[in-house]
């Protein structure tokens, strides 16, 4: 194991700044996309349900 | 061998089904590449001689720059299908692959300028590499602004299908750009001529993290693509009986 610690794991050298900057924005990107990928589908379903009702009426 | 009927999937009804099944396959298979790839990244990969633990920046930011390129590329290929078969679902993955893409390009972008300022001590420098990398930007913000403008679908998918065509001519000038100008960018960590210039645990977590990636970007597509398919065909009777 290269660690010491987990604050020295953290910490990356010095450059935990950057690291974690880096890996941080990877993560959170990719967890905004699925949750507007979500978002839109279930609004495409619930127009195609919104406006079926309105042909019934 | 069986004779695959590819025609009969590219109608969108039929379609629809068969990205369900997929997507998910796909997703899990990321989830699983990229915490072996963070494990390797992380616990197995030894400190770099001359940039310390700095360069671990390298197992997001090589992968995300080379599906930038990918992801393009494979827009520019269903575009081309859609206006050799004209196909109605061609044009609609490409506009599932298009927010992916961008997305992955403006990581590459954004992890490039947090390895780049402790490394050359620069956010950002217009050389040959990193303009081009930009301009991919563009192209996708291009591509997305003028299919969205455009109400009529099938117009929407032929105006962006060229614009990815010819988008797609920037894709080998960022490969290459380290060869072709001199650029503060590093030239290639991995080559089809050379090989490898990496310690082999560095290599398969950058590796594993690019698979990572790539299993993601189909899984994205294929569930977006699905959303685009019910947006447009709401008034059928199948999307309606789906909905139900």
């Amino acid at each position: 194991m290269m660690w010491a610690s987990w604050s020295d794991f953290w910490a990356m050298g010095g450059y935990g700044l950057y690291v974690w900057g880096s890996y941080g924005a990877v993560a959170l990107a990719l967890l905004l996309e699925v949750r507007s990928a979500a978002y839109r589908q279930r609004k495409a379903l619930a127009q195609i349900l919104e406006q079926a009702q309105d042909i019934d009426l | 061998m069986k004779n695959i009927q590819w025609f009969h999937w590219a109608a969108p009804q039929t379609f629809y089904p068969l990205a369900g099944k997929l997507w998910g396959p796909f997703a899990v298979a990321a989830a699983l590449l990229a915490l072996a790839a963070l494990w390797l990244g992380f616990f197995v990969a030894p400190t770099d001689f001359q940039q310390g633990e700095g360069y671990r920046i390298i197992f997001v930011h090589v992968p995300a720059s080379w599906m930038s390129m990918v992801i393009y590329l494979a827009m520019a290929f269903w575009a081309f299908l859609g206006f050799s078969f004209n196909t109605r679902l061609s044009g609609m993955m490409a506009q599932a692959l298009a927010p992916t893409g961008a997305l992955f390009t403006f990581l590459s972008l954004w992890t490039g300028a947090l390895w780049g300022k402790p490394m050359w001590g620069a956010w950002w420098v217009w050389d040959a590499r990193l303009t081009s990398e930009l301009i991919l930007f563009f192209l996708y913000m291009g591509y997305i602004a003028l299919t969205s403008a455009i109400d009529d679908p099938r117009r929407a998918d032929k105006a962006g299908g060229l614009l990815a065509l010819v988008g797609a001519v920037n894709v080998p000038i960022i490969y290459f750009s380290v060869k072709w100008w001199n650029t503060l960018h590093q030239g290639a960590s991995v080559s089809i001529t050379k090989g490898s210039s990496m310690a082999q645990t560095m290599l398969w977590a950058m590796l594993l993290m690019a698979l990572a990636f790539w299993a993601y970007a189909i899984a994205m597509a294929f569930y977006r693509v699905r959303s685009i398919i019910l947006e447009r065909e709401r008034h059928t009777r199948w999307a309606q009986e789906l909905a139900a």
